[in-house]
C-alpha cells in the first residue's frame, strides 16, 4: 500500500513471505514503488541490489529455508532512501570485531557482504522481542571500487565464489 | 531454466532467456550450464541481454559454470545490463571475465 508523496519523498510498505520466489515477486514489486522510482536510475538500481541482498540473508540465514515473515519499510526524505527490514528468524550471530553489524552472517568476502558493504550507509541491526531489525540507507553516490584493486586476477574465489573472493580493499589496499 | 545454446565457429553462444538470475534461479542455471556446456567448444559465450537482475547468488552461479569448464576453456560475458554490471564491478569480477558490449563483439 503505496502512501502519498512527491517526487522527493514518499514511503512503502510490504510484508511478503521469506521463500526465494516471494522474495523474487516481492523485489519486482519494490523496484516499481514510489520511493524507488523518484530515485535517479543509478541509485534505484542500487537499492534493488541492497533489498535483494538483505532479503536473501533472511531466506538463508534467519529462516534457513524455512517459510516466515517479512516485514520491509522504505521511506524517501529529500532524496535520500532510508530500508527497514524486519524478521522472525535466527538471531544474526553476534558482530565480530572491526564490522559496524553483524549483518554479516554472511560470508566475510563473500559476493553478497560484498555488496552490502559497498552499496549501505549507516547499516545497524537489533534483535528485540524475537525480531531482527536490520536498517540502513541506500548509499546515494556509489562511489565504491573507483580505482584499479591490486589484486592479481587470478584471485577468483572457490566454490561458489565465496570465502575468498578478492579481499580488497575499497579501492584503497589489498591485505593479501 | 530457460537456457538457448548455439554453436558459432569455435564458441558455444548460451542465451539467457529469463530476466532474473536469482537466489530462485542459481541452481537450475547452473545445471542447465552444467548440460550445456558438455558441446566441447573452446569458448562458451554468455548472452545476458535479456537479464535485467543478478544478484550474488546468480553472481556464484555464473563464477561456478567458470569452474566447471577447466582451465583450458573460456567463460566470456556479453550485453550486460545496468544492474548486471554493477554487480560486476562492486565484487570486482569484471576482472576476472572478458566482458563485450554485444554479441558481435565476441565472434
Amino acid at each position: 500500500m503505496p502512501s502519498d508523496g512527491g517526487p522527493a519523498s514518499a514511503s512503502y510498505r510490504l510484508r511478503l513471505d521469506s521463500r526465494p520466489l516471494a522474495v523474487r515477486a516481492a523485489l519486482a514489486e519494490l523496484a516499481d514503488c514510489p520511493p524507488l522510482r523518484a530515485l535517479p536510475s543509478e541509485d534505484r538500481d542500487a537499492a534493488q541490489i541492497l533489498l535483494a541482498e538483505i532479503l536473501n540473508n533472511c531466506t538463508e540465514h534467519a529462516y534457513a529455508g524455512r517459510s516466515g515473515p517479512v516485514e520491509v519499510a522504505l521511506d524517501l526524505r529529500r532524496g535520500q532512501l532510508s530500508c527497514e527490514v524486519a524478521d522472525r528468524g535466527r538471531p544474526m550471530p553476534a558482530a565480530r570485531p572491526g564490522l559496524p553489524c553483524p549483518v554479516l552472517s554472511l560470508r566475510e568476502g563473500g559476493f553478497g557482504w560484498m555488496l552490502i558493504r559497498a552499496l549501505a550507509e549507516e547499516l545497524r541491526y537489533c534483535h528485540e522481542n524475537g525480531v531482527n531489525r536490520l536498517s540502513f540507507r541506500v548509499a546515494r553516490t556509489c562511489l565504491a571500487a573507483p580505482d584499479p584493486c591490486p589484486c592479481p586476477r587470478s584471485a577468483i574465489p572457490p566454490e561458489s565464489g565465496c570465502e575468498s573472493a578478492p579481499r580488497c580493499c575499497e579501492g584503497r589496499t589489498c591485505s593479501d | 531454466m530457460d537456457l538457448e545454446a548455439e554453436v558459432r565457429g569455435d564458441l558455444l553462444v548460451v542465451r539467457v532467456q529469463q530476466e532474473r538470475i536469482d537466489a530462485a534461479a542459481a541452481i537450475e542455471f547452473k545445471d542447465r550450464m552444467r548440460e550445456l556446456v558438455d558441446t566441447p567448444a573452446p569458448r562458451v559465450l554468455l548472452d545476458l541481454s535479456r537479464v535485467t537482475f543478478l544478484d550474488s547468488s546468480g553472481l556464484g552461479a555464473v563464477v561456478a559454470v567458470m569452474k566447471l569448464l577447466g582451465p583450458d576453456r573460456r567463460l566470456e560475458l556479453a550485453a550486460l545490463g545496468p544492474v548486471v554490471r554493477k554487480v560486476f564491478r562492486l565484487t570486482r569480477m569484471d576482472r576476472v571475465f572478458t566482458i563485450h558490449e554485444r554479441v558481435s563483439d565476441a565472434l
